[in-house]
């Protein structure tokens, strides 16, 4: 954020319009407002030879999977967790989704989730373990709580902690070493980001989703397009989104390679936040509320490139390869790796294809899949649930598909079943399971067997990803609903109407 | 953290692009609570290939990883770093690193090292022509050498300091303590906590 580069046109973008009247750093982005305010000391010098600035953190998340090791190191220099009342701990990764009242099966997963509740203990850690009601996806549970909030700085150790972005937050994930710094220090040595505006304008249309958007963005950034960027999303598109729909967005900026993705403060993020349990009352919410507003990128604020987007031809995309920028349009057909220009990127197809078991050519929308998940910290909140549910809802599921329906909190599951979402789905022949990463990830039970094929609403669809040898197609949660109907990727606007009940049946067909 | 200035050791070519921290090490690895002991895990399913690069004599010894563009990218597991360390790689290769991979192995040791892709293509060629040819990475030159080809790397100056003189982060952090606690006094009380807990 500190340097003079002009703004570069990225694979496919359209050439940058920004104003460049106006001198470099009187205006600011969101993103370089929100670092401004947390910068503990500045670090010296210019340019490569720069120190880093040493940032404050203002929320530290925590799990059971990247913070033994991190735990373990704060005892062994004998140095306190600094900021206890900054931190708080959830139980995710390694949980089951099934009879959680019973122990964890698995002895490895249990000592981990057993040394996560010892350590928050021991250094005075807020927990929230299997079978409480605040349970569920770190990256759930934080805005649910209200503690992610604008304009904070926010850290986990797990790359999706970019989802927090959608409040206004700069939230990006961190290793195991990192992990210990903030919990010894409460602040991270960090060189400045560069920052990339996506710019989607325009209306998505019936059965395209915020996940299409993103993983569109990818595809046309690359898996490695935003290195050492933060994206901020904008424009019209993002601007009509609503807040799960956001976190869909800024959740799988680290698969364009960001390590943070934005969306600046609105009235629905406003709306989101009021009453929830962490978020400020009264003359506070006043107070909080200027100061949110205020972090706004300026409008003759330069970003250092800007990518564009238009959502009105925006279909549903999927991806057929192992890696999140291997996405097409689902009306379009496996491409050819001799249509790739150069021979790296080739190759990557050709291995790809052999991994995924596909041919070139053939429609996207023939490939039949065994096993649907909808879930993970992509796709999991109360409107993705929703949004599946009105889909499947009078429809039969193709009998030979798996389909597992994850909520990303123990809170979500509770909502969804006052909802009657659960009795939805269990009618549909989905397994209705308890808040956790689940089959996102593979170290849990839920996994794919070798060469099952998955349409999964999670983020990433590497090898082996959601299991030894499992293949993946990343979708959006209608398309993993239709896809539970038909048993082939579809999309909702591939399928017959829903079959009325007798009593109000007027002239509807029957499929 | 030990002091790194020069190291050579046999090159391993590894000709693929994006290679996630998933294929470093899967997630059913990282159950455990320990920071070693995790070499067994590095490429664990790639190596049930008997062909895979690391199963094949002089490479098994590799301690230089040459990879394709945007190694590490995917999930912030240190675990991969951890993994790459504890099978003797000392530095990996590559035209571009993934942010958070980069951070990692800079807190950790190992040398991530940026290098321009047609050289990367050139120490490929080398390593497949004559295995077992040794790499060296100079990182107080930031050059580095395999047979005939010479080649620059990029790595953060900060970064290249920390490892060189071989220094704890934390450590370096606390002796700005004061000005954490002086930041502290000035946060907005508005701020949230995380305790006491609410509902």
């Amino acid at each position: 954020m500190t340097e003079e580069t002009s703004p570069e046109a990225h694979d496919g973008a359209q050439v940058p319009t920004v104003s460049t009247s106006t001198p470099r750093k009187t205006a600011k982005t969101l993103a370089e407002k929100v670092w401004r305010d947390h910068v503990v000391k500045q670090g010296e010098g210019d340019g490569d030879a720069a120190q880093p600035d040493l940032l404050y953190i203002d929320l530290h998340l925590i799990h059971e999977v990247t913070s033994p090791q991190a735990f373990e190191g704060l005892r062994l220099a004998g140095r306190p967790l600094r900021r206890p009342d900054l931190t708080i701990a959830t139980e995710d990764h390694n949980t089951p989704t099934l009879a959680i009242d019973k122990p964890i099966a698995d002895l490895t997963s249990r000592t981990q989730i057993q040394t996560l509740r010892n350590n928050c203990a021991e250094f005075g850690v807020r927990l929230h373990s299997l079978g409480d009601a605040e349970q569920g996806i770190v990256h759930v549970v934080g805005p649910q709580l209200g503690l992610t909030q604008p304009g904070m700085t926010v850290v986990c150790g797990d790359s999706h902690t970019s989802t927090h972005g959608a409040v206004g937050a700069l939230a990006f994930g961190i290793g195991t070493s990192e992990v210990e710094h903030v919990m010894a220090t409460q602040t991270l040595p960090l060189k400045p980001f560069k920052t990339m505006a996506i710019n989607v304008e325009g209306t998505l249309r019936p059965g395209v989703t915020s996940k299409d958007i993103i993983l569109a963005v990818i595809a046309k950034i690359g898996t490695g397009g935003g290195q050492g960027y933060v994206l901020e999303y904008r424009g019209s598109a993002i601007r009509a989104l609503s807040m799960d729909a956001r976190m869909t967005v800024c959740n799988m900026s680290i698969e364009a390679g960001a390590r943070a993705g934005m969306i600046g403060p609105d009235e629905i993020t406003f709306e989101y936040l009021k009453g929830r349990a962490h978020a400020p009352e009264g003359e506070d919410w006043d107070a909080a509320v200027g100061y949110w507003k205020s972090l706004n990128t300026e409008a003759d604020a330069e970003f250092d490139a800007e990518v564009f987007l238009d959502a009105n031809t925006l279909e549903p995309f999927v991806t057929w390869g192992t890696n999140p920028g291997q996405g097409v349009s689902l009306s379009d057909n496996v491409p050819n790796p001799e249509d790739f220009g150069d021979d790296n990127a080739k190759a990557a197809a050709e291995r790809a294809l052999a991994y995924m078991d596909l041919k070139a050519g053939m429609p996207m929308k023939d490939i039949r899949v065994d096993t649907v998940f909808l879930g993970s910290c992509t796709n999991s909140r109360i409107e993705d649930l929703r949004a599946a549910a009105d889909i499947v809802r009078g429809r039969e599921k193709d009998p030979n598909i798996r389909m597992l329906v994850v909520p990303g909190s123990a809170r979500v599951r509770l909502e969804a079943e006052a909802e009657g979402l659960d009795k939805v789905f269990l009618d549909f022949g989905a397994e209705w399971r308890f808040a956790g990463c689940s089959m996102c990830l593979g170290m849990n039970p839920d996994q794919l067997e070798p060469g099952e094929r998955c349409a999964s609403t999670s983020n990433r669809n590497f090898e082996g990803r959601q299991g030894k040898g499992g293949r993946t197609h990343l979708v959006s949660p209608v398309v993993a609903a239709a896809t539970a109907i038909r048993g082939t990727l579809s999309s909702p606007s591939d399928l017959s109407p829903v079959v009325e009940p007798v009593e109000t049946q007027s002239t509807s067909t029957v499929a | 953290m030990e002091k790194f200035s020069t190291h050579t050791g046999i090159g391993v070519p590894l000709r693929q692009s994006n290679v996630d921290t998933d294929q470093i090490i899967p997630a059913v690895y990282l159950k455990r609570i320990t920071r070693t002991g995790f070499e067994d895990a590095l490429f664990s399913s790639w190596r049930k290939d008997p062909e895979f690069i690391l199963n094949r004599e002089p490479f098994v010894s590799g301690s230089v990883l040459v990879a394709g563009a945007d190694f590490g990218t995917g999930s912030s597991r240190e675990h991969a770093v951890w993994a790459l360390k504890d099978y003797g790689f000392k530095a990996v290769l590559s035209s571009r690193f993934a942010d958070i991979f980069r951070g990692n192995s800079g807190k950790q040791g190992l040398v991530a090292a940026e290098v321009a892709q047609d050289d990367i293509e050139l120490i490929w060629k080398v390593l497949e022509n004559a295995p077992g040819t040794e790499v060296t990475v100079d990182l107080v030159a930031k050059m580095v050498t395999a047979g005939s080809v010479v080649a620059p790397f990029q790595i953060d100056d900060y970064t290249r300091w920390r490892l060189l003189e071989g220094l704890d982060d934390i450590g370096l952090t606390l002796r700005d303590e004061p000005a954490i606690t002086a930041f502290e006094a000035k946060r907005p009380p508005i701020k949230p906590t995380t305790l006491p807990a609410k509902f």
